[in-house]
């Protein structure tokens, strides 16, 4: 691992309770974050990509309550803090930004003023000093007119312009780390482009590193170093960017990797069938014994039905979770 | 900015029973009660009573004036403190839940199960009756509904994404409840408030009309219509001109509370602009 680790997870174990019994969710999922690194965690819908990062925000409800495991910050664990220690890391050093710019502004405050409140609440300025620097983070996330956005309300706003909006809230107070939740699944591509640009040379310049969830590889793929990948609740491979695509190694980020449709293929390759993986995610409640992936693997014999695989230590650097991994 | 009509009468309307309640000193032609005359009983409307006067020669027009400072002071004092309970304990119960919410609904249960104005007459009971105890009479008794109202915008707001958001953004839980969630429910609670300063009037008229409420001579809009209720027919200005007065400035109450809902709102004042 290179640098310093600003986060690291050990051993994630997320429970959810129901009729008294408790499910895990999210197990034994590790992962470091070193300062100003871009990480991706990927996987399909339901296999605890945004309950992990809630759980790093500290933000489980009930039923969701981390069962077991570590989280660091710094070297400090995190998961056990009071409520207001937590709420000092909120925002503060560790912010997050979702998928619906729409919905995370609150409609009835002009958007300077939230961006000026992150100020005011978390370094103790004036509410004037608090609004004058809200102009200029504005201007960092490159808004248009930031002297008379400030006075606009969200709706007033683009969905492109709302995401800059939320951006700079949420890197108002320079926090260690941004986790953002599929940041640009609501917005068209053309503006997504802009976005991740914009979230990229912010990052960069200040230092904050990334936790990027999305279930977009191509996008992943393109702004992160390392990336996990999910399924059902389990980090089966976890590789440089690089390494991911150019070689995977679990059948699933190989499913994974072949069901992207590429540019060219048809003309190198001749038309060809779109890969596809049979079956879908098992519900939380119904995970299979062994391998969690045996039902829908291609690779399965007898023995992954039984033995649920051991993280394995990739030559090129990476884990993966597989007794079949290539 | 076009503010609509509703805003306008509504706040015209409100504004003259105001200054009326204030100027009351000087606007009126006689005192309110000092000036008993028994001579110049029941005389009609006309150009030296311009409201006509009671049974007791007092003029009319000068009781309007002055009850319009008790009847409002009542109205406006008590709705007060009705908001202030009724959104604390409902924001609180429904942002927090747990058994703080479970006891806030048993005891808006209770209140509900009791009519308001019967829980008034035992308070008045026991402080006597007077403009004070009327005030915190009328206001301890009919929180509930603002209660309810507020409990219900706080169980829908809290799951917003705003809120979620606020909460990674490392908000306290009074940041949230005073900067996320009491403006977006105040719409509302504004337009159940001016209805509610409507409906104090009114208890208050019922209460006084006891003996419980605001005692003779000192007039009050709710104290001259129960007072006038015997000659209706007789001499039907006696509860025409306080009937008018309770009856404009609640209509001025409630188009003043739909207008500043309006603007409350910003994406309706965008519309309009």
């Amino acid at each position: 691992m290179s640098g310093t680790s600003l986060l690291s997870v050990e051993n994630l174990r997320l429970d959810l309770t129901s009729g008294g019994k408790a499910h895990a969710a999210v197990e034994g999922v590790s992962f470091d974050i070193a300062k100003g690194e871009t990480f991706g965690l990927v996987g399909e819908s339901g296999c605890g990509k945004s309950i992990t990062a809630l759980s790093i925000m500290s933000l489980l409800k009930p039923p969701l309550g981390i069962g077991a495991g570590k989280i660091r910050l710094d070297g400090r664990e995190i998961q056990n803090l009071g409520a207001a220690e937590t709420r000092k890391l909120r925002g503060k050093r560790i912010s997050m930004i979702f998928q619906e710019p729409m919905t995370a502004l609150n409609p009835l405050s002009p958007v300077g003023r939230q961006i000026a409140e992150m100020f005011v609440l978390h370094e103790g300025a004036s509410w004037k000093e608090a609004e004058r620097r809200a102009v200029e983070a504005l201007v960092n996330v490159r808004v248009p007119a930031p002297e008379r956005r400030v006075k606009d309300y969200p709706h007033q706003l683009s969905g492109g312009m709302r995401q800059r909006v939320m951006i700079a809230i949420a890197l108002a107070c320079q926090p260690d780390l941004l986790i953002a939740d599929e940041p640009t699944t609501a917005l068209d591509v053309t503006v997504q482009a802009e976005i991740l640009d914009l979230m990229r040379d912010l990052c960069v310049a200040r230092g904050t590193a990334i936790l990027m969830i999305s279930h977009d590889l191509g996008l992943v793929a393109n702004m992160c170093r390392r990336v996990g990948v999910m399924y059902a609740g389990r980090l089966v491979e976890l590789r440089p960017s690089s390494d991911l695509f150019r070689a995977p190694s679990h059948p699933y980020t190989r499913g994974l990797v072949a069901s992207l449709p590429r540019l060219g293929t048809r003309a190198a390759n001749g038309q060809r069938r779109l890969q596809e993986i049979t079956g879908t995610v098992p519900g939380i409640t119904a995970f299979p014994p062994g391998c969690r992936f045996h039902p829908r693997c291609t690779v399965m014999t007898e023995g992954c039905k039984v033995t649920d695989p051991s993280a394995t230590q990739l030559p090129g650097g990476g884990l993966v979770r597989c007794h079949h991994h290539g | 900015m076009k503010l609509g009509a509703n805003l306008w009468i509504g706040g015209v309307l409100c504004a003259i029973a105001a200054i009326a309640g204030i100027l009351a000193p000087w606007l009126a032609h006689t005192h309110p009660f000092m000036d008993a005359n028994l001579m110049n009983a029941e005389i009609p409307p006309g150009r030296e009573y311009w409201f006509g006067t009671d049974g007791q020669g007092r003029d009319i027009y000068s009781r309007v004036l002055h009850g319009a400072r008790i009847s409002l002071t009542v109205g406006f004092v008590s709705q007060m403190i009705n908001s202030i309970i009724g959104v604390t304990l409902g924001l609180t119960a429904g942002y927090w839940g747990g058994w703080w919410d479970d006891f806030v609904n048993g005891l808006t249960n209770v209140m509900l199960a009791i009519p308001s104005l019967i829980f008034a007459l035992a308070i008045m009971a026991v402080l006597g009756p007077g403009l004070g105890s009327l005030i915190v009479a009328l206001g301890l008794t009919s929180w509930s509904f603002t209660c309810r109202l507020a409990r219900a915008s706080a169980l829908s707001l809290k799951s917003q994404g705003y809120v979620q958001a606020a909460k990674t953004l490392g908000y306290g839980d009074l940041r949230i409840m005073l900067t996320q969630l009491l403006p977006n429910m105040l719409g509302p609670i504004i337009v159940i408030a001016t209805l509610g300063i409507g409906g104090a009037i009114l208890s208050e008229a019922a209460l006084s009309f006891l003996g419980l409420g605001i005692r003779p001579p000192y007039p009050s809009w709710g104290s001259m219509l129960s007072e006038a209720r015997d000659q209706i027919t007789t001499a039907p200005w006696l509860s025409i001109f306080p009937g008018l007065a309770i009856f404009l400035t609640v209509l001025g109450l409630n188009l003043l509370g739909d207008g500043l809902r309006d603007i409350l709102d910003p994406q309706s004042r965008s519309r309009r602009a």
